[in-house]
Formats: C-alpha cells, sequence, structure tokens
C-alpha cells in the first residue's frame, strides 16, 4: 500500500512537471492553431539557462528558476515575432515540419553551446534525500515539484480568468475573428502569449533538470510526451491539459512498476483509446 | 476514344524526364567508384517515402506512423529468412502482403479522423508497436535486432555479394516495377477519385465515391509498399533492427517527402537523393552536428519551396520554356501538385 502511494506520489509530480511543460503549448494550439513542435526545445533552453546561471552566475537554484523563465520567455517572444507569426495561416503539416526542423536544429545547437554531454544541476541540500510522511517516504524534490507545480497551475487559472489578460486571451481562443472584431490586437496578444507559454516550457525545463536527463536529446525525448498530453488534454483548455497530464504522468510511472512487461505501452494504448473515442480529447471542444 | 479515355491515357503517358530518370539509375550501376550502397539505401527510401505519398500527396491525410509499416515488412522479411524461407522473391511478396493487411487494419481503425487526432493515433500506434518489438526478444532479437538474415540467390542465380551490385539492380528492378503499378493505379479512376477526396471529401461523398473503403484500400497499399521497401533493405543488408520502426524513422520519411514534394510521384526519390546525400556530406564534415543542417534544410524548404524540390523544378522548366513558344497546356489551368513529371 505505501508502495502504491508513493507511486502515485512519483507519478503526480511527474504529470505536474509535463503540465508545466506543455501547458503553453496548448494554450496556443488552441487559440492560433499553430502547431509548435520546438515547443519542448524552448523547455530544454530553460534548463540550460539554469544550469548555465548557476555553475558560471553563481546564481542559486530557487533564483535560476525565474532567469530560466525570463530568458526562454524573450527568446520565445523573438522566435515568434522573426519567424513563427508568417506561418500562422498555413497548414498542420507545414508548421509541423517547419518546427520539426526548428526542434533538430536546437539539438544540435545546444550540443555546440554546451557539449553533447548531460548536465547535472545541483538542487540545494533542502530539496534532497526523502521525507517520511505518514509511513510514506516522499522524495524532497518531488514534494518541491508538486508545491511549485500547483502553485503555477492556479497562476495560470487566476491570470486566465480573473484579469483583463486572461479575458482577452479567452476571447481570442473561443472566436478570434469575433475577438478581432471587437478591436482587441490578435497579433500582439498571440505574441505576448506565445512567449508566457514558452517562458513556462523553460521554467519546467528548469525544474525537469534534477529529475529528467538534461542533455541535447532532451526535446527527442520528450516531444512525445508533450504531444500527448497536449492533445489528449484538448487544446486550449488548461484544465484538460493538467487532467491529461497527470493521467498520463500517473500511467507511466504506476504502468512501468505494475506491469514491466507492457512497460511505456500504457500511455501509447491510452493516447489511442482517447483520440478514438474524443477526437478533440478529453476536455476539448467539438471542433 | 472517347473524351474520358483520351483522359486518362493523356494523363498516363510517359515522359522523357520519366524516362530518364530511371536510365540514370541504370548508368550509375556502370559508373567506376559508384557507393552502390549509398545508392540502394536511397532506393529504400525513396520507395518508403513514395508509399508515404500515396497518403499524403494522393489522399492528403499525413501520418506519424509509416515506419510502423516499414518495419513490419522489414521483420517480416527477417523472420522469413530466419525461419528458413529464404528465397527473396517471395519473401518481398509475403512480407508487403503483411504490411498492407496491417495498413487495412489500420485504415479501419482510423478512419473519420484528420488532423491532429490522426496524427496522434498513428504516432501512439506506431509507439506501440515499437514497444512491442523491443520486448519480443525471442522473435524479433529486441534491441540487438536481427543479424545474419539468410537471404538465397535472387532466382537461384545472381548471390547477394559484398559490393552489393546484386542488392542494387534487385532493389532497382523492384522499385521500377512497384512504380510501374503504382503509376497505372494512380492514373485510373481509383487514382482520380482519391485525389477528389483529398480536395474536398464532403463533395466526393456526395457523387457516391466510396471514400472509406477506397481509404481503407490506399492505407493498405500505402502500407504495402511501405513494408517492401521495409523488406528490401532487410534483404540487402540481412540484417534488421528496432530502428526500422521508430518514431525518428517516421518523421525523417515525413521530412524527405515534403522536401521532394508530395503528389507527384517521384517526389519521394528526389527528397531521398536529397535527404541521403546531404546527411552523408554533413555527417562527414561533422558527426555531431549534421542534424542543424537537416534542420535548416527543412525550414528553407517549407520557407521558400512550400511544395517541395520537385515541383519547383518543374515550375521552372516551366517558366524557360515558355519564352520559346512551346506553352505549357495543363501547368496553367491545373495545380502543379496534380501533374506527373513530364
Amino acid at each position: 500500500m505505501a508502495i502504491a502511494l508513493t507511486m502515485l506520489f512519483n507519478g503526480l509530480s511527474y504529470g505536474v512537471l509535463l503540465f508545466v511543460m506543455a501547458v503553453g503549448l496548448s494554450v496556443t494550439m488552441g487559440m492560433m492553431n499553430f502547431a509548435n513542435l520546438a515547443h519542448v526545445s524552448l523547455a530544454m533552453l530553460g534548463g540550460y539557462l539554469a544550469v548555465t546561471a548557476m555553475d558560471q552566475l553563481g546564481v542559486p537554484f530557487l533564483a535560476s528558476l525565474p532567469l530560466a523563465f525570463a530568458g526562454s520567455m524573450a527568446f520565445s517572444w523573438v522566435l515568434e515575432r522573426l519567424m513563427l507569426r508568417h506561418f500562422y495561416g498555413t497548414d498542420d503539416l507545414t508548421q509541423v515540419l517547419l518546427t520539426i526542423g526548428l526542434l533538430f536544429m536546437s539539438v544540435s545547437a545546444v550540443a555546440w553551446i554546451w557539449g553533447p554531454s548531460f548536465k547535472p544541476i545541483r538542487v540545494p541540500e533542502g530539496l534532497t534525500g526523502q521525507v517520511e510522511l505518514a509511513g510514506i517516504s516522499l522524495e524532497r524534490y518531488r514534494l518541491f515539484l508538486l508545491g511549485a507545480g500547483s502553485l503555477i497551475a492556479l497562476a495560470m487559472v487566476f491570470g486566465l480568468e480573473r484579469t483583463r489578460f486572461g479575458a482577452m486571451v479567452r476571447a481570442c481562443v473561443d472566436n478570434r475573428r469575433a475577438a478581432a472584431g471587437c478591436g482587441l490586437n490578435i497579433q500582439r496578444i498571440f505574441g505576448l502569449t506565445f512567449a508566457i507559454g514558452g517562458g513556462l516550457a523553460g521554467l519546467g525545463g528548469a525544474l525537469a533538470a534534477n529529475l529528467l536527463t538534461l542533455d541535447p536529446n532532451f526535446p527527442l525525448r520528450y516531444l512525445i510526451y508533450m504531444l500527448i498530453v497536449v492533445s489528449v488534454g484538448g487544446m486550449g483548455n488548461i484544465t484538460g491539459t493538467l487532467l491529461a497530464a497527470v493521467l498520463i504522468g500517473v500511467g507511466d510511472v504506476v504502468g512501468k512498476y505494475y506491469v514491466p512487461a507492457a512497460g511505456g505501452a500504457i500511455i501509447y494504448l491510452l493516447t489511442v483509446v482517447v483520440m478514438l473515442l474524443r477526437p478533440q480529447g478529453l476536455l476539448g471542444r467539438p471542433a | 476514344m472517347s473524351p474520358h479515355h483520351r483522359f486518362f491515357a493523356d494523363q498516363a503517358r510517359w515522359s522523357g524526364w520519366e524516362i530518364a530518370f530511371w536510365l540514370a539509375w541504370l548508368v550509375a550501376f556502370f559508373l567506376p567508384n559508384a557507393n552502390l550502397a549509398l545508392l540502394t539505401q536511397i532506393l529504400v527510401w525513396g520507395l518508403f517515402a513514395v508509399s508515404m505519398d500515396l497518403l499524403l500527396g494522393y489522399r492528403g491525410l499525413a501520418s506519424f506512423g509509416q515506419a510502423a509499416f516499414f518495419g513490419i515488412g522489414a521483420y517480416a522479411a527477417g523472420v522469413l529468412g530466419k525461419l528458413g524461407w529464404t528465397e527473396p522473391v517471395s519473401g518481398l511478396v509475403i512480407s508487403a502482403v503483411v504490411a498492407g493487411l496491417a495498413g487495412m487494419a489500420a485504415g479501419r481503425v482510423v478512419r473519420g479522423l484528420h488532423g491532429v487526432a490522426l496524427l496522434m493515433v498513428t504516432l501512439g500506434l506506431n509507439s506501440l508497436l515499437y514497444d512491442f518489438v523491443q520486448r519480443s526478444t525471442e522473435l524479433t532479437g529486441g534491441d540487438d535486432g536481427l543479424p545474419g538474415v539468410t537471404i538465397a540467390p535472387v532466382l537461384g542465380l545472381f548471390r547477394f555479394d559484398m559490393a552489393g551490385r546484386t542488392g542494387y539492380l534487385y532493389t532497382l528492378l523492384c522499385c521500377f516495377v512497384v512504380m510501374l503499378l503504382l503509376r497505372a493505379l494512380l492514373h485510373s479512376p481509383f487514382g482520380l477519385a482519391l485525389r477528389g477526396a483529398r480536395d474536398n471529401a464532403r463533395r466526393m461523398q456526395m457523387l457516391g465515391a466510396p471514400i472509406d473503403r477506397d481509404l481503407t484500400l490506399v492505407m493498405g497499399l500505402s502500407a504495402a509498399v511501405a513494408g517492401l521497401a521495409g523488406a528490401l533493405l532487410t534483404q540487402t543488408t540481412q540484417f534488421v533492427a528496432p530502428e526500422a520502426l521508430s518514431f525518428q524513422r517516421s518523421a525523417d520519411v515525413l521530412v524527405i517527402l515534403v522536401i521532394g514534394g508530395a503528389g507527384m510521384l517521384y517526389g519521394g526519390f528526389i527528397g531521398a537523393l536529397a535527404f541521403i546525400f546531404l546527411r552523408d556530406l554533413f555527417a562527414a564534415i561533422n558527426p555531431i552536428y549534421w542534424y542543424f543542417w537537416i534542420g535548416l534544410m527543412l525550414v528553407l524548404t517549407v520557407s521558400f519551396f512550400r511544395r517541395g524540390l520537385l515541383p519547383a523544378l518543374v515550375a521552372l522548366k516551366d517558366s524557360l520554356r515558355r519564352p520559346a513558344g512551346r506553352g505549357t497546356t495543363s501547368a496553367s489551368t491545373q495545380p502543379a501538385a496534380e501533374e506527373v513529371v513530364r
């Protein structure tokens, strides 16, 4: 029983991590129908920025997180303004191939800048080791992840539901043309949303550096997970993305532990079944 | 000859470029220092990309799971060789049939899906199969693959030699025969119905075209061609590993097709030629960073020749021709993607 709960906990924290990395992609896909596979490269960028800030500038771990967020956000904004915005009207496949190309380039560029081997990140003493809670041993870092992830999710829901900018974003997701007709500057809203999504991916990557291996092949390894989370959850739907991320996280961890013979197959099976029954995702609206 | 017969006959007419294309492969065989192993690989990738083209270029459906069928064919040929069925031609046919049946089954499953949902389901099915192959060590050798697949001489006469001379001609001949068949099929009413469903599925349904049945058929056909390409790879290299059906390969084949140009029958081969040659070149310059150049090539292709190399070449040829007074009749009246290279 204790093992089951530990597994559940591990799955939850992994799911929350996936959520932070993927949620930006979900919102931009829901809003502009723009399939940005290079989103996962932005997560990697955040991880590397955090590691570099800590190693080169001596910044402590917790302070490196906002740096990773800001750095990837700035990079995403430039990328969107200079390049991606010219591809909004094109078909899915063009976008997929364009961003796969960017992903390939990011893999090599990161290997060139930071070297091909994996980068360890040093988290503070307080976040290592385990704590016993009601007879279950929990890793401190995963507890921290769960807390940070929940905070981010809450902040996102609050930002979307309670702020003026959030209302604009929701209007654009619901009906882009009507929103533009009401005088909203769609291009600017989208650029900013894209940048925030990229920043969140970077933050997710920085948080992930301790748990998942951070090396130049990071995007190739986690692209599939991110796509699964976004499409299973339903594009543009934050609650759906969170649900899917937790489902995939728990399914992956618990599945690999209890049914090692099936291994990673469980999440793929889940994806196929969900997409066949609900092509728009769990909480997505029918097209 | 009735007008509609003439329409199909016109479409199916051989062009000089097409003949030159096949002759060039034959000439390459006799060139001294030709890297036949590399050329064989290009042919295999080209045929694989053509199988993707059937789905994407002629039916308008993108898939992230095409490597699954390539892998099924590759492993079918490998397992047949292991079991003692070493005759290559029948092995090829069996592998293609197995992959084709799997494709028809997959076609039934994904019926009605499109866009992202279709991409995700094909990706999921591909990943499930990859996982299965990696785990079934007894059947497939798992991660290590199936080494030492024995393949008997072609027709009992031509052994697969180390220089790859037999392998090259065998692959070339198989590609040629498959392309002849595909050419005939795509220039038939069936091919026209496919393209109709690509451009406007609802309207085709209104016209009474069985678009669901056609989808299952074209998925099966596309999978059979992919499986045949996979089996060719196994037979010429006498080895098969799980990479044959990895997601990476599914993505690569899409990249190859789009670089070459979709919906033009030969785009896959042109894309494979560009992709494999450049990959070899860049990998020789620097084995770590070659992916950067592949990525850049992809970005430039979709940015500037959104339809791929082959349509760009055809457009260039047409623009060179027009001033000379030999106006192209069909290029101006129908989209370039609908044409076969003339």
